[in-house]
């Protein structure tokens, strides 16, 4: 065994192969109707197999008294071979003169249904054998089911072991018959029903003489017209965010595109929450080019113009073509865990990235999966289908499963292990949907940011109107919803009626509280200008604000400056007493102590003043992202 | 090749694998990766640091069985300054002081000593609760019954009867009880996507695949028990036109795998990958 000769005279003229993609076809029944002699007959009659592997399963075999089956090439696993019998599913690789593929030999025991799925999820298109002297059983009902539901369209069925029944037209024609009505109550159609002998490789590869009545394809010509799944590059963009790197100074948003296409200079906006920014590149890895665009199925390595808050299990789309963002919808679900599906129990709904509690609201209907008969109950046995409505503890993102497949199905976990999936069939209407007061993080989710206030304080002349008025429009340009309540407006309305003593200055700093409260409220950056000399009515302010996200700005410049600058020409009038109690002339100024930001204006720029103002908001809301509720 | 070229089959199964990646490293509190140095480990390494841009942001575990080719050893040291690699290094020091060899024992007793036993001590001493392994649905027919995500006990078993099920990108997130859950990012893999794919991406390997005097290695393990094969292959051009024609093996030449009725399965019940 220590050297084989590998080597062959290399031939020029290989078959040329078109399509590279992997075709995976699986390949499910009812247990013992062949499928793994099937598959190992389809490896040997296309020659596939390494040398010697035929005559190695033949000597083990003997060595163990058993008889040789094809099957034995599949089922591998000790157990598997004396119970005659697949356990799990075996993906084999093979290729016809026109492509790839990738065989999944799923079993067909009931006891390992979940292992069926495993197999089938992953397939474009399945064979489905039917023996046919025993007909059409439970298994061969039941995997059609979940192939429709599993999406995989396309369907061949082989009636096998025609020799046991002497390959008899008319006991084909009759499992023909009986099996298309019963495909059609699904939706489906085969494309063929190929008679077959696996055993005997019949009609596998080759044509069977014993069954000239047969015209139709044999199973190779029948497996090359399989189409490729369709590319779903041409759907709106769904980027579920897998991860945040954040191994160096980039910021990378890591994620796998499952439909459409994303570009640099792409405006997104990532659900549940709405934030948005734009793609500034892309971080592929040797470099130095990246892609210029990523398709359905690549991966990407995104940073953005803005630093939003982004978290794994958003899904980022393109403004225009959003997907739904709720927490209630009717679904139908395979339920494949040993313990049934119960009615008002939480499990972790697992779709895309997203991993949240939900509760089976309501089970409407369960399907036995072969009789296909419908009745109501409390409870879903294991490898039932039922449909239910679903509603999750907080917003997710979604689609319909008829939209956009991939982002309109999900996985039910209990105990870190998958018991079930299911499809999205439509959501459920609003006045179904939460009830109850709209809450401030609600309005937060609709804006896209949670809100705060904004509170520059510092004397007259000191520059907190310009600064404000600068953040503002950064702040609106990026999209946010941000306002100003500026003092000296309030002084002409609200406030008309206070004056400069020290209760007044109190009430006016306690009016503009309770303003900056109710924009807040509304999902507000609201950014409030007013002197507020006094420490202990700034602190009553934070305390009436404490449900909001707080900055103190202190907008610090020295007293003759201020003075120098004197813009609406006040320090002159308070000098000369025409104004009386003038902060900073006649009345005191109480520096803050801790603000958290502090900005000396006359040894800071404008600009440097808004971005040390601006970053301090993005920090805040960014740390604050992460228990922010949406 | 175009780099935008997103269907083509080499740049799927290196976007799923990246993928696979991705989520392991979302999922899992602490992810290591054991490096065997050989051809499957290297494009493991590739991947990774395309799947976390550049640098790889958890630890490569190396049980060094001391019976390396001495060419690895070599190519081990190269490759960690060339990747930038968080090597962790272990040898079963207590089996190497009985006397454990190929010398005296069996293929399958000094696998498990030397490889099995140190591996799970590492797992003990570090609690990685994820293992990122180079297998590959082609290489035997247990390994093609394998998910993306596999639980293992925390005595290390596999429990190949009842498998977590597994579909539409949805893994086994969670690792049983002071157990782990291997990460298999090249199952769909075949050994000639592996050798077209290094071409691509010109990943650094050890020249031992390439032919010497007429033979070379198609897969690498521990010296005394792995064997050349009879190729002219010298270069990665003819390794790749020789793949396309065999119908040999590639672990025709492993003894450890050809001991006893399925001694594969067994191994690998008992925690060998
Ligand atoms: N006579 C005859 N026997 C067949 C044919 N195909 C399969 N068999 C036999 O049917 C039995 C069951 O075959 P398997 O291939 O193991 O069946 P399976 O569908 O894979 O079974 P599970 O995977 O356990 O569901 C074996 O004894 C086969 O030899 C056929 O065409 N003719
Ligand atoms: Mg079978």
């Amino acid at each position: 065994m220590n050297t084989q000769s590998l080597s062959q005279p290399v031939s020029t003229s290989l078959p040329s192969v078109e399509d590279h993609r992997k075709m995976h076809v699986v390949v499910v029944g009812h247990v013992d109707h062949g499928k793994s002699t099937f598959v190992g007959r389809l490896l040997n009659d296309t020659d596939s197999l390494p040398n010697g592997k035929i005559e190695q399963v033949r000597k083990n075999c003997a060595i163990e008294g058993m008889e040789f089956e094809y099957a034995f090439l599949l089922d591998a696993l000790i157990e598997e071979q004396e119970q005659n019998i697949t356990i799990d599913t075996t993906r084999i690789f093979f290729r016809t003169k026109q492509r790839a593929y990738a065989i999944i030999d799923a079993p067909g025991h009931k006891e390992f249904l979940k292992n069926m799925v495993t197999g089938a999820a992953s397939a474009s298109a399945a064979l489905l054998l039917i023996d046919a002297k025993e007909g059409v059983m439970d298994q061969s009902r039941r995997h059609a089911f979940l192939l429709s539901l599993l999406g995989v369209k396309q369907l061949v069925v082989l009636v096998n072991k025609m020799d046991l029944v002497d390959h008899s037209e008319s006991t084909y024609q009759k499992i023909v018959a009986e099996y298309s009505a019963f495909l059609k109550t699904l939706g489906l159609t085969a494309v063929h029903f190929i008679p077959i002998a696996a055993k005997h490789g019949e009609n596998v590869v080759d044509r069977s003489a014993k069954m000239a009545w047969w015209k139709g394809p044999t199973v190779t010509e029948a497996l090359d017209n399989f189409a490729h799944e369709d590319d779903l590059t041409g759907l709106p963009l769904r980027l579920p965010v897998s991860d945040i790197y954040r191994f160096d100074h980039r910021r990378i948003i890591a994620g796998r595109v499952e439909a459409g296409a994303i570009r640099p200079g792409d405006e997104l906006i990532f659900q549940p929450g709405g934030r948005r920014s734009t793609v500034r590149t892309f971080e592929d890895w040797p470099g130095p080019e990246s892609r210029s665009v990523v398709g359905t199925g690549g991966s990407a390595s995104v940073t953005l113009s803005e630093q939003i808050f982004v978290e794994r299990g958003q899904v980022a789309s393109h403004p225009a073509n959003q997907p739904r963002v709720g927490r209630e919808f009717r679904a139908r679900i395979f339920w494949l865990g040993k313990e049934p599906l119960v009615q008002n129990k939480t499990y972790r709904l697992r779709l895309l990235t997203q991993n949240v509690d939900a509760v089976i609201a309501k089970i409407i209907k369960v399907t036995d999966a072969s009789t296909l008969e419908s009745k109501e109950a409390a409870s879903v046995p294991r490898d039932s289908i039922c449909e239910v409505i679903v509603r999750a503890t907080r917003n997710i993102a979604y689609d319909l499963h008829s939209e956009c497949p991939i982002t309109g199905r999900f996985a039910l976990e209990e105990g870190g292990r998958i018991h079930g999936g299911g499809i999205i069939l439509d959501a459920v209407s609003k006045s179904e949907g939460p009830s109850g007061k709209v809450t401030a993080s609600e309005r937060g989710a609709r804006a896209g940011h949670p809100p705060a206030v904004v509170w520059f304080t510092g004397l007259s002349g000191s520059g907190k109107s310009t600064i404000a008025e600068a953040v503002e429009r950064r702040l609106f340009d990026a999209g946010r919803n941000v306002i100003r309540v500026d003092g000296d407006d309030l002084r002409v309305s609200l406030n008309r009626d206070l004056g400069f003593s020290a209760a007044d200055r109190a009430e006016s700093v306690r009016r503009a509280s309770a303003v900056a409260g109710l924009f807040a409220g509304t999902g507000h950056i609201t950014l409030v200008t007013l002197i507020a000399p006094l420490a202990a009515d700034r602190a009553k302010a934070r305390a009436a604000l404490a449900n909001h996200t707080f900055i103190e700005v202190f907008v610090d410049a020295p007293l003759a400056v201020c003075e120098s600058r004197d813009v609406k020409g006040l320090y002159a009038k308070a000098r000369r007493g025409e104004i009386a109690e003038f902060t900073g002339i006649s009345s005191p100024y109480e520096a803050p102590e801790s603000p958290e930001v502090h900005i000396k204006t006359d040894k800071t720029s404008q600009e440097e003043a808004v971005d040390l103002v601006l970053s301090a908001i993005d920090k805040i809301l960014q740390g604050k992202g992460e228990d922010w509720e949406v | 090749m175009s780099r935008n070229a997103q269907n083509d089959h080499l740049t799927r199964l290196e976007q799923t694998s990246i993928h696979v990646f991705r989520e392991a490293f979302a999922n899992f509190r602490s992810v290591c990766m054991p490096w065997s140095m050989g051809k499957d480990s290297n494009v493991l390494i590739w991947l990774a640091r395309k799947a976390f841009c550049g640098k790889i942001p958890f630890p490569l575990l190396h049980i060094d069985t001391t019976y390396e080719f001495p060419e690895m050893y070599e190519f081990r040291e190269k490759a960690k300054v060339i990747h930038g690699i968080d090597l962790i290094v272990r040898v079963n020091e207590d089996a190497i002081r009985r006397g454990i060899g190929y010398a005296t024992h069996d293929p399958v007793t000094v696998t498990h000593e030397l490889k099995t036993v140190p591996f799970k001590a590492a797992i003990d001493e570090f609690k990685w609760d994820a293992l990122v392994t180079g297998i590959r649905r082609d290489e035997d027919p247990t390994r093609a019954k394998e998910r993306w995500f596999s639980p293992r006990s925390a005595e290390g078993n596999w429990d190949y009867k009842d498998q977590p099920p597994e579909f539409w990108g949805q893994f086994a997130s969670t690792a049983p009880e002071g157990g782990h859950v291997r990460v298999q990012p090249l199952l769909e893999w075949t050994e000639l996507d592996i050798w077209e794919y290094i071409r691509r991406e010109n990943i650094p390997n050890p020249t031992l695949y390439f032919a010497r005097d007429g033979k070379r290695f198609r897969s690498l393990g521990c010296h005394p028990i792995t064997h050349p094969v009879d190729s002219p292959a010298s270069n990665i051009d003819e390794v790749i036109e020789e793949l396309k024609l065999t119908k040999t093996s590639e672990r025709a030449g492993r003894a450890q795998d050809h001991v006893g009725r399925n001694s594969m399965q067994e191994l690998r019940a008992k925690g060998f990958m």
